[in-house]
């Protein structure tokens, strides 16, 4: 589609492209948003009683724990991919959107 | 207990006056919150993005009680603990992994949906679906998948609201006027401020929905434990009843620990609805209201924070296994649904279980708004101006979807009073099997322009027919006949195994559309314009819109 249009604004950037990334901090932030999906998928891994933890059984502790190594994940995740991929602004000196709904 | 008692003999508990004071006090300091909330941080409600979308200027905060007001429904605090009293964990404890992996899930492409939308002053997913495929038909289908599927969901927080009700007593005898007054007034006053403060009012109102919620499950979880014989006879009391055959059947009602059989169902259970939630209207309004592309993100990092009390709360299905309640509906039926405000009047003084019931009821009207309104923007958006009234101005979207969100709300409010609670429920099982069938159009768009338009249409057309028959087809035998629409889990093709429908559906829905794409291809089917370039994935607050005019994007992109 881009033949027919120029995107190349005047600030010399082509937006029709993905802004610049590190690929291997973008790859391990995908490994860690990954692992709580598999981790959970995976019911015979926890689908049992013992070893209990103060009467609750593993079952039902062990998914409680994953809420927080999961949020961890994706904070960790979160820190990676601002990191990873600094925003591009769209223009150079446009000045922000006028009028409705700013 | 006295309760308890009386209930079973059939005799009609009277109403619980220090609780539903409590009730009606809390629930008239939402209603003035409600009002006010057309006057908070606004400039004018003239135009969609400020009714509908709250002027798109939430931060991370107020986007976290909102969402979690919004997500997790007066409903899920109802039917969650009800399956686990019923049927144990396989029914119920799934949504304590659905909603963990929720997250991650949305962190790789919401911030996606939110940049596009910011770019281009999308308001719904099907201003997306249609902008970026050039496809109107494939922007009406989302649109009413979206309307379908959100329909019987509001329906189901007026039943949360009834089920309070009918708790505290109200709502029993009488004739039919009497019997729903209560439910009219809070639909009404509902109705009322969605319409003359749009998001903003459940904005606000979240911030006291949450922080009930949190309390009163924070107080259930420690204090009825321990009055019940602590958490060692709670599970006890739960493995005994799951385990146990019943003495018709033969057959044991539930699952404690899923069992080998079942682990599929139980994932995917999880991963289906996890994958549909997202694709709920309400669900993208509360994300494109928020001010920044981050703003999401930081949110899957603070929202699982309602996954863990929704997982307490899920264990409360299992208290009151063991503190033997007995949920008995006014008309002397058992009914699961009622067990979470039966165990708190019961365990609870009066007040205190006004302030929980406040909290379910309130947890009723956050999402309730919050739907209607995103329902009506679809409407609006993507059949009034689209198909009726392409040159409709701001002020007068606005004006049309305020009508239609009280339209929604009145026919759901019909649904209630005039179907079998049992037809919500089925219809609502039946949304999310049709809503997740939107998501190849919607998530996969947000990545590439391979898919052919035609063929989403196709993947779509064959997930909802498969999804609904699939339904119908779970039976359960009932006394007189049987009862479709029993259960959401049916046998896999091929694999044999039991899993969620409406996983099956998307899967088969994306084999259909990828096969159609190649077809099409090879055919040289026209693939429709694309207004959106690959930068506008990317954009963030402070990024200028794409001017909505029908001008090459070229001449709009850049400086202005």
């Amino acid at each position: 589609m881009p033949e027919s249009r120029d995107p190349v604004t005047p600030d010399g950037v082509d937006h029709d492209t993905v802004p610049p990334a590190s690929r291997s901090l973008l790859t391990v932030a995908g490994v860690l948003l990954l692992v709580p999906i598999v981790a959970l998928m995976w019911v015979s891994s926890y689908a049992r009683v013992e070893p209990k933890l103060g009467g609750f059984p593993f079952f039902i502790w062990y998914q409680f724990l994953w809420v927080f190594l999961c949020s961890a994940c994706t904070y960790t995740a979160y820190r990676l991919v601002l990191k990873a991929r600094p925003h591009r602004r769209m223009t150079s000196d446009a000045p922000k959107n006028q009028g409705e709904g700013r | 207990m006295n309760t308890i008692a009386l209930a079973t003999t059939g005799d009609h508990v009277g109403v619980n006056g220090v609780a539903l004071a409590v009730l009606i006090a809390l629930f008239a300091l939402v209603t003035v919150m409600g009002f006010m909330a057309s006057k908070w941080r606004r400039s004018s409600l003239e135009s969609l993005d400020e009714w509908g979308l709250g002027g798109r200027s939430f931060g991370t905060w107020i986007t976290w009680f909102l969402l979690g007001g919004d997500l997790y429904t007066a409903y899920t605090f109802i039917a969650v603990p009800a399956a686990m009293f019923a049927l144990g964990s396989v029914s119920g404890f799934f949504a304590v992994p659905y909603t963990i992996v929720l997250y991650p899930i949305i962190f790789i492409f919401m911030s996606r949906l939110w940049s596009v939308s910011h770019r281009h002053g999308f308001v719904t997913t099907s201003d997306f679906v249609g902008g970026r495929y050039g496809s109107r038909g494939l922007s009406l289908v989302v649109a009413i998948t979206g309307i379908l599927a959100t329909m019987p969901y509001i329906a189901l927080q007026l039943v949360g609201i009834q089920a309070v009700l009918e708790v505290t007593g109200l709502g029993g005898s009488g004739n039919v006027i009497v019997q729903d007054l209560p439910l009219f007034i809070a639909f009404a006053v509902l109705a009322a401020y969605t319409y003359s403060s749009g998001l903003r009012a459940p904005a606000i109102i979240a911030f006291v929905k949450d922080t009930l919620i949190y309390l009163v499950i924070i107080v259930a979880v420690i204090y009825i434990p321990s009055k019940v014989g602590g958490w060692d006879h709670v599970f006890a009391a739960a493995e005994h009843k799951m385990v146990t055959p019943d003495p018709v059947t033969g057959k044991a009602p539930g699952a404690y620990i899923p069992a080998p059989t079942q682990y599929w169902a139980y994932a995917t259970l999880a991963l289906g609805s996890a994958l549909a939630l997202f694709m709920y209207p309400h669900s993208i309004t509360a994300t494109l209201s928020s001010k920044s592309r981050n703003t999401i993100r930081r949110n899957s990092t603070i929202l699982p924070a309602y996954s863990f009390v929704l997982g307490l709360l899920a264990l409360l299905g299992w208290v009151a296994i063991a503190a033997g309640t007995a949920p008995i509906g006014l008309d002397g039926k058992a009914n699961a649904q009622l067990v979470v405000p039966q165990l708190f009047e019961d365990m609870f003084p009066s007040w205190f279980a006004g302030i929980a019931f406040a909290a379910i009821a309130i947890g009723a009207l956050v999402p309730a708004a919050i739907m209607a309104i995103a329902a009506a923007n679809l409407f609006t958006r993507n059949v009034y101006r689209e198909w009726f009234r392409p040159s409709a101005t701001p002020a007068q979207e606005t004006k049309v979807s305020k009508r239609v969100s009280l339209g929604v709300k009145f026919v759901a409010l019909v649904f209630v009073l005039t179907m079998d609670k049992q037809n919500a429920i089925n219809f609502q099982l039946l949304g999310g099997i049709w809503i997740l069938q939107t998501f190849p159009s919607i998530v996969f768009g947000l990545y590439t322009r391979w898919f052919h338009r035609w063929a989403l249409i196709a993947g779509w057309a064959v997930g909802m027919v498969y999804g609904t028959v699939a339904a119908y087809n779970v039976v359960k035998p009932i006394p007189g006949g049987t009862q479709h629409f029993a259960g959401s889990v049916a046998a896999i093709p091929v694999l044999g195994q039991l899993g969620y429908i409406a996983l099956t559906s998307f899967v088969i829905n994306v084999i259909v559309a990828a096969v159609a794409t190649v077809v099409l291809r090879a055919l040289k089917a026209p693939a429709g314009a694309d207004v959106t370039i690959k930068g506008d994935y990317f954009a963030d607050e402070g990024d200028p819109r794409v001017r909505p005019l029908d001008e090459p994007v070229h001449l709009t992109t850049p400086t202005v």
